[in-house]
């Protein structure tokens, strides 16, 4: 496979994980807006600031109002992580990788891409709002089911999918620690409605809110959740999972190339690492720090794939 | 006035009854509800965008895609009458490589009188770099698509030869492929010769032009300007139904003598190159030296014989249309004999007695630029308004070598789709030849171009023009 077509089946499939994520992150924003009356601006903030865009935000609005940060999320093509820029690199790496993707596949990523210019072709009323998010989500599935249900299970699909845990992980250590201090037992006023709202948008921002009382997790605690979303092998959407998925994919490309690579190694020592933590060991480090370094080796992992694989001249 | 009147209709034919070759498509015709076809025509457009089978057009916005109007009436050829245009093009195309070898090689043609020397010595498309090469199997065009139109029953006339990297096959091949779904029905009624086998042939084809130093199986790789291209669709299409990688510029480097190509696992070998970046851009060291579409040093590579360029850089000398001009002569001299496809009067503005004729005249004349391509920057004379026609009569004036004009040919018609029913539409036509040592191939039939305002002449996809499915039947 060209190194390009290694790179842009990771990029197309870290931009559609992207544009699912800042839907996600929309909707927990609006949920607790329209909750809580008080503080929607620096609700609104950290939204802006958990999509990395809180910076290219004030450059070009006064304060945090909802209706400019949804715009700036969902349609701003100078935003180049809004939903529609984003959407629009995926669909314009899909045409470049189009060789290596089954029609379904492709079919699926064009309609997203046509389907979400009509919707966001003009700014978004409030009353409309959940039903393009809804949308959002939807064409991410079915782009989703094309991938799972078409393609053959080789190096292709091990790039797609390295993207899509690449960005996984880092969306949900963003979610973590732009919110960390509402997680930090120290300052939990516990079972206040505060922190239970608190905790709701963070586990609503990963669709894992339901999943989490399945659980039987009673006691919501900052560090049940915190446990939930850094730890537990079976939400998709957890540090841990992601970080095993990237690693399996990695093993993958290793068994079928023959070849290993710093990738592999950096990645199964991640694992290792985070496999023997416990949330206490994590508290005591701080939950901030070890988040930002989190962060950090994720990045240089993708990175070291980017390298290994040649994605650039 | 209707225009359309004077023209030859393929359905229709002089006395206004259906000609043979439409006969059974026109009863069924008849029996199908307007309806169901106008919802089969939104199906079709519907699975065009979605497929991506899009355009860009040059100077809009990058993002900026568009559809080319494909209308689902056919264009029918009886198998005869394609079997005598398939010979043409053949005796054409040979014509055309053999000019080819001759002129980079001792120019007899222009040794022996037949073509003045300026035709060569001032053409940006000669190139000095390619004198004296021989290209692996002698073929220097590979894929050919020739432009022919049709006056009347017997009469087809080439338009132009289009010998450097000639576009459109994709749609021939994605119209078939459409028409069988939207109509199962009329395939199993009519025996229409298949086009589906173009894409194996090309890799064959290609395949058979690798290098005499690659061992194993040749490895064939299409080279797009990327993604905004206006014809990157098609790049990604035939990469994808050949089989072939689909590579950039940047993911090619000379290493060791040869073209390799950057993969997930290192550099790998390419042996033939179908390139779809024109010859300025090929090549950085050697032609534009702005170039980042192509791949440094592959000139060299090329010389050495370590790689097989498709079509052979400097091919473009053979498809000016001032050397059109001299197709007659050419295709008697390389190949002994008539040309059986006519060409098309054309008066080289270059001469003063033929500019004077061209502005004396200039209302009944289509002119076009030497150089020019896809409709730009031609006049049609009978559509063309006082003030346009005085325009341009200056800057022909100004330049007249860069001009060539022919009549207005009155272009046959063949119906499309409409409201009202079916309407008559002018159509061209381009078959597509594909050359190898081992022979010609020309695909039965190619892409019928239709104009879809009614009486225009224009049928560029850039300007208006849409495409239909081109039939040429097993009889």
């Amino acid at each position: 496979m060209l190194g390009k077509t290694a790179g842009g089946l990771y990029w197309m499939f870290r931009n559609l994980e992207r544009a699912e994520n800042t839907a996600r992150l929309i909707e927990a924003g609006f949920r607790i807006a329209l909750t809580r009356s008080q503080d929607k601006a620096s609700e609104w903030k950290s939204v802006a600031t958990t999509a990395g865009a809180a910076g290219a935000f004030s450059q070009k609005y006064e304060g945090f109002d909802s209706a400019d940060v949804i715009d700036f999320l969902l349609r701003d093509t100078d935003n180049p992580s809004s939903v529609m820029s984003v959407i629009k690199s995926a669909r314009d790496n899909a045409r470049l990788v189009r060789t290596a993707l089954t029609t379904e596949v492709w079919t699926a990523v064009n309609d997203n891409w046509m389907t979400m210019k009509d919707l966001l072709a003009e700014p978004v009323v409030e009353t409309e709002l959940p039903k393009v998010l809804d949308t959002i989500r939807q064409q991410s599935a079915l782009v989703r089911g094309a991938l799972h249900g078409t393609m053959l299970r080789n190096d292709i699909y091990d790039f797609a999918r390295l993207g899509t845990f690449i960005e996984r992980a880092d969306n949900t250590a963003r979610i973590i620690d732009v919110k960390y201090y509402t997680l930090l037992p120290s300052t939990s006023f516990v079972g206040s409605s505060l922190d239970n709202v608190q905790w709701e948008t963070i586990l609503r921002s990963v669709s894992a809110h339901r999943a989490f009382r399945w659980l039987d997790e009673e006691d919501m605690t900052a560090s049940s959740v915190a446990q939930f979303l850094i730890l537990d092998r079976r939400l998709p959407r957890s540090l841990l999972f992601s970080l095993q998925q990237t690693c399996s994919n990695l093993e993958r490309l290793c068994d079928a190339y023959g070849e290993r690579h710093t990738s592999q190694d950096h990645a199964s020592q991640m694992v290792d690492g985070l496999t023997k933590r416990d949330i206490a060991s994590i508290f005591d480090e701080g939950l901030h720090e070890f988040i930002t370094g989190f962060i950090r080796d994720n990045n240089a992992l993708g990175q070291m794939i980017e390298q290994d694989y040649k994605f650039y001249g | 006035m209707d225009d359309t009147e004077k023209h030859f209709d393929e359905m229709r034919g002089p006395a206004d009854q259906v000609r043979p070759p439409y006969a059974t498509y026109r009863t069924w015709f008849d029996q199908q509800d307007p309806e169901r076809l106008r919802s089969k025509h939104e199906e079709a457009e519907a699975f065009f965008r979605r497929t991506g089978i899009t355009f860009n057009v040059y100077g809009e916005d990058a993002a900026q895609e568009r559809l080319i109007p494909f209308d689902l009436v056919p264009r029918i050829i009886s198998g005869r009458q394609w079997q005598k245009l398939s010979k043409g093009i053949e005796q054409r195309v040979t014509a055309i490589n053999a000019f080819l070898h001759d002129i980079y090689h001792r120019q007899e043609i222009l040794r022996s009188g037949r073509m003045p020397r300026e035709l060569i010595a001032q053409n940006d498309a000669f190139l000095p770099q390619m004198i004296g090469m021989a290209p692996p199997g002698n073929v220097y065009t590979h894929i050919v698509g020739t432009d022919i139109v049709r006056i009347g029953e017997d009469d087809f006339y080439v338009l132009e030869d289009n010998a450097r990297t000639p576009s459109g096959v994709s749609y021939m091949l994605e119209n078939r492929e459409t028409m069988l779904q939207m109509f199962p029905e009329l395939f199993a009624r009519i025996k229409v010769q298949p086009v589906s086998d173009y894409p194996k042939n090309l890799r064959a084809s290609l395949a058979a032009c690798a290098p005499a130093s690659c061992q194993g199986k040749p490895r064939v790789a299409v080279l797009t300007p990327g993604i905004y291209n206006s014809a990157y669709f098609e790049h990604s299409f035939l990469a994808d139904q050949m089989g072939a990688q689909l590579v950039e510029g940047h993911d090619l480097r000379v290493v060791d003598g040869h073209i390799k190509m950057r993969t997930t696992r290192g550099y790998e070998q390419i042996d033939v190159l179908y390139r779809r970046v024109d010859d300025e851009y090929l090549d950085p060291l050697t032609f534009n030296p702005e170039s980042t579409l192509g791949v440094p040093g592959i000139m060299d590579v090329y010389r050495a014989g370590n790689i097989t360029i498709a079509n052979a850089p400097g091919t473009g000398v053979a498809d000016d249309k001032a050397i059109y001009s001299y197709m007659p002569e050419l295709v008697e001299f390389y190949t002994g004999e008539k040309a059986i496809l006519k060409n098309v009067d054309t008066w080289r503005c270059s001469e003063p007695d033929s500019l004077s004729y061209v502005l004396d005249n200039l209302a009944d004349l289509v002119v076009k630029e030497v150089h020019g391509s896809g409709g730009y920057g031609m006049l049609v004379g009978p559509a063309a308004s006082k003030q346009e026609l005085e325009d341009f009569a200056a800057k022909l004036r100004a330049r007249p070598s860069n001009y060539i004009a022919q009549p207005t040919l009155s272009l046959s018609t063949v119906p499309i789709f409409v409201e009202q029913g079916l309407a008559p539409r002018h159509v061209d036509l381009r078959p597509f030849a594909l050359v190898s040592p081992k022979g010609i191939n020309i695909t039965p039939g190619g892409l019928t171009r239709v104009a879809l305002k009614e009486g225009s002449l224009v049928v560029n996809s850039s300007q208006g023009g849409g495409t239909k499915d081109t039939w040429v039947l097993e009889d």
